[in-house]
């Protein structure tokens, strides 16, 4: 299990070309990235807030949890925090398995209580101001398949 | 003794990232009413607690656990990560 939270950017192609390479015994690699997207339009840049302590402890139980409910032989999450621009990377997930239907579940699960269940919030800043983003309760229900 | 910390809009409405609270408060209700009471800018930050999550110690809880041997309590709104 890898988990980072860190303020730097990442090479996700490096960074999944490194997580393929060191997993033994795996016949499927599942990546996810998620962006930095201008949702409403003139987004300056995002602020990320996390809770450091509980942040990494909360993305390895998780982690953790995923290992058990599927067939998994490793997983990687980085999550960065700090300020980010529009079309940065913000974070990624990492899963690999023996079979591709354990690594796209797992990935899944993982981005599900990563959105809700991790110590992050979002504050949008653009010319006009700043909002904290609010959870969705998409979001929320999205807990509830699993 | 207890480490109160705030995060994201509840730390900006109440101007504070963390601070040492002394209280006797037996839940998480409780010592949320004790810091409602001081001022309006805790009065406004806890208005609607079901905007709000706790963790105890790191851990994710409810408003109606004990704070019994906890250190660290922690207030923010829910989370918005991935």
């Amino acid at each position: 299990m890898q988990v980072r939270v860190q303020a730097d950017p990442f090479d996700a192609g490096a960074e999944l070309n490194a997580f393929t390479a060191s997993v033994d015994g795996a016949g499927a690699v599942v990546s996810f990235s998620g962006i930095v997207r201008d949702v409403s339009g003139g987004l300056a840049h995002m602020e990320i807030e996390h809770y450091p302590g509980m942040t990494e402890r909360a993305i390895r139980d998780m982690v953790g949890d995923a290992m058990t409910r599927f067939s998994l032989v490793d997983a990687l999450v980085i999550h960065r925090y700090g300020r980010l621009g529009p079309n940065e990377l913000i974070m990624m997930v990492c899963t690999a398995a023996p079979h591709r239907g354990d690594a796209f579940l797992s990935a899944e699960f993982l981005m599900d209580f990563l959105k809700s269940r991790a110590p992050f919030w979002k504050k949008e800043v653009t010319a006009d101001g700043e909002d904290w983003v609010a959870s969705k309760s998409a979001d929320e229900d999205a807990l509830s398949r699993w | 003794m207890i480490d109160v910390l705030y995060f994201a809009w509840v730390r900006e409405r109440i101007g504070l990232p963390k601070e040492q609270v002394e209280t006797d408060a037996a839940t998480v209700a409780d010592l949320v009413a004790e810091l409602r009471a001081r001022e309006d800018r805790y009065d406004l930050a806890f208005s609607d607690t079901a905007a709000l999550r706790v963790a105890l110690d790191q851990e994710l809880s409810e408003f109606d656990a004990s704070l019994s041997g906890v250190r660290e309590v922690a207030f923010f709104p829910p989370m918005t990560g991935g």
